[in-house]
């Protein structure tokens, strides 16, 4: 690394365009946003530049709170699952013979480079009514009314309904689970192909078994990348927009679904910029603890 | 010869069965979830262009294969249109989202200047800052300058979001370069710009050709800033295919997102082979 004062035309013709991009397409607009948290929406929707916490205080309304706090337990629930679904499939990742682990990891991000819209869509059409899902279970349906028609059991199974599963927070949830499970297996497998596997196997050799050395050794050992998988699947499904919009019902609602509505239907642009930068806070604040976390971790060590 | 064979087979024994515990990629329980998880990952995404080759309107049941949906994909003047507007908007993006992008990752990965920390935090927030928040300020900016929704602000907003990525993709590449060839080049009378064009230039190449790669399938793949940031008449592809979707499930629609699957996996698979023929290399 060289001080800049030492070719400063190399550093200004290197630095300046894309700052002056970055600054004019994506600085000025969050400030933008930032004065207008604090105006007021006049009686068309037009905006009245003012100084007042108004919207602000609007967001921790009743019914809005509903939503923000909504907003945080599905993303929390995505969280667990997608934990729960992902660190399995670190490990298996993480201990798997060598030429496999690229190949692997490619099948985890793979999904991950289509299009998050057509992904989405793909949840619509296994989910919905005459969806895949409820067209299998039909079908072990039909099959098991057979075989209890068979054994003089006909008719109590009764009539196939079925299962309302979309547009409800239940698929919400596994649309959000099935976005960042890579965000999740990443950082974890990350952390487990990195830990020293002789802990591991002392811990075998002392006589624990598999699941206490998992609990014990295993899962302790790979905190920081389980933190940060956790913490980062968890902002992703708070900000996220389009799943609830796609996935969603009434029920569903989140807190990128309100901002949206401010700036359509709605029309009350003051009211989404300062949901809009309470989610921006929210979001600084949870990257905040992830790099604190992480530079604790490399640092004393 | 025979004495290390003799020690050496042993020793490789013992090595073998101790880690055979920690197999568990061997163990069924393992083979099971990550079955499971990939069954997850693939189910909706395969099933979906499966079934943009079924001969049924309904979409359910196998009825035979056929291409009559691409066709009508293909004949759909509105899906052109739309799949016109999002190469002009990833191409324009794409170019000068990666000449920016590169310039910032020659630049953060060069120099020591101060207020650095602040300034990569700001640098480097596009990308973790939610989406819908950059798209809704995108439109605030757009409004309060009045410029027209369009193309042109569709464009915009991607190459800032795409600046970013690009420009970690080319300092990761140069993370690697070797300063001393850069010195040689000077001692030997070269200027400043032969050395960039000369030396640096063809090292960062590869870092350049995977961060154009990210930057069109962002670009191409952006659905919740595009949406927002469009204006009547510059719909991009997934904007038509949401709208589709609304209304729908087709095989229509699964034939045109087969179509964009398939363009931005081999875009990817691409920008991967050569970010890891370039890093052997």
């Amino acid at each position: 690394m060289e001080n800049w004062r030492h070719n400063k035309l190399a550093f200004a013709v290197l630095a300046l365009p894309p700052t002056a991009w970055l600054v004019i397409f994506f600085t000025v607009p969050l400030i933008i946003m930032w004065v207008y948290s604090f105006a007021e929406r006049g009686p068309q929707g037009q905006i009245l530049l003012a100084v007042n916490f108004a919207n602000y205080l609007r967001a921790i309304e009743w019914i809005h709170l509903g939503i923000i706090w909504k907003s945080i337990w599905i993303a929390a629930i995505t969280t667990v699952i997608t934990f729960a679904v992902g660190f399995p499939l670190a490990m298996g990742i993480a201990f798997a013979p060598q030429k496999w682990k690229n190949p692997l990891l490619l099948l985890v991000i793979l999904p991950f480079w289509t299009n998050l819209l057509i992904r989405t869509y793909a949840w619509i059409a296994v989910l919905r009514t005459r969806g895949f899902l409820n067209f299998g279970l039909e079908w072990v349906h039909e099959k098991l009314s057979v075989v209890l028609a068979f054994v003089g059991l006909g008719g109590v199974m009764g009539e196939f309904q079925p299962l309302e599963l979309l547009y409800n927070q239940k698929a919400v949830v596994i649309g959000l689970v099935y976005v960042y499970l890579p965000f999740m297996v990443l950082p974890v497998y990350a952390t487990l192909e990195k830990l020293d596997k002789s802990y591991l196997e002392a811990s075998l050799d002392l006589g624990a078994g598999h699941w206490r050395t998992l609990l014990s050794v295993t899962i302790p050992l790979a905190l920081p990348g389980i933190l940060s998988g956790c913490l980062l699947s968890f902002i992703l499904s708070m900000g996220t927009f389009l799943t609830p919009d796609l996935l969603g019902g009434t029920d569903s609602e989140m807190i990128g679904n309100l901002i949206a509505r401010q700036f359509s239907s709605s029309r009350d642009w003051p009211f989404g910029a300062a949901l809009s930068f309470l989610l921006l806070y929210l979001t600084f604040l949870i990257l905040w603890v992830r790099a604190s976390l992480a530079g604790r971790q490399q640092g004393p060590v | 010869m025979a004495a290390t064979a003799e020690t050496s087979r042993p020793v490789r024994r013992r090595g073998r069965r101790r880690s055979n515990p920690l197999d568990y990629s061997r163990k069924t329980w393992m083979r099971l979830t990550m079955g499971g998880a990939f069954f997850f990952l693939y189910f909706p995404i395969v099933s979906l262009i499966v079934f943009s080759f079924n001969d049924s309107k309904r979409n359910i049941t196998w009825k035979g294969f056929t291409l009559r949906y691409y066709e009508k994909a293909y004949e759909n003047s509105q899906l052109h249109e739309t799949f016109l507007n999002s190469m002009i908007v990833a191409s324009i993006s794409t170019t000068v989202a990666t000449v920016l992008g590169a310039m910032l990752g020659l630049a953060l990965y060069r120099f020591r200047f101060p207020a650095q920390g602040p300034y990569e935090g700001m640098v480097h927030l596009p990308i973790v800052i939610p989406e819908i928040c950059l798209a809704v300020a995108m439109v605030a900016f757009f409004a309060t300058f009045e410029i027209p929704l369009g193309l042109f602000t569709i464009t915009v907003s991607h190459i800032a979001f795409s600046i970013p990525f690009v420009a970690v993709v080319v300092r990761a590449r140069m993370a690697g370069f070797d300063r001393s060839l850069e010195e040689a080049s000077y001692d030997l009378g070269a200027s400043q710009w032969q050395t960039f064009w000369n030396v640096t230039f063809p090292y960062m190449q590869p870092g350049l050709v995977a961060g154009a790669l990210l930057a069109f399938t962002l670009s191409l793949d952006d659905f919740v800033i595009t949406f927002f940031t469009s204006g009547p008449g510059s719909t991009t592809f997934p904007i038509k295919i949401y709208a589709m979707v609304r209304f729908s499930v087709s095989p229509e629609v699964n034939a045109a997102s087969t179509v964009l699957i398939v363009v931005t996996l081999v875009l990817t698979i691409t920008a991967l082979a050569i970010q890891s023929r370039a890093s052997k290399g």
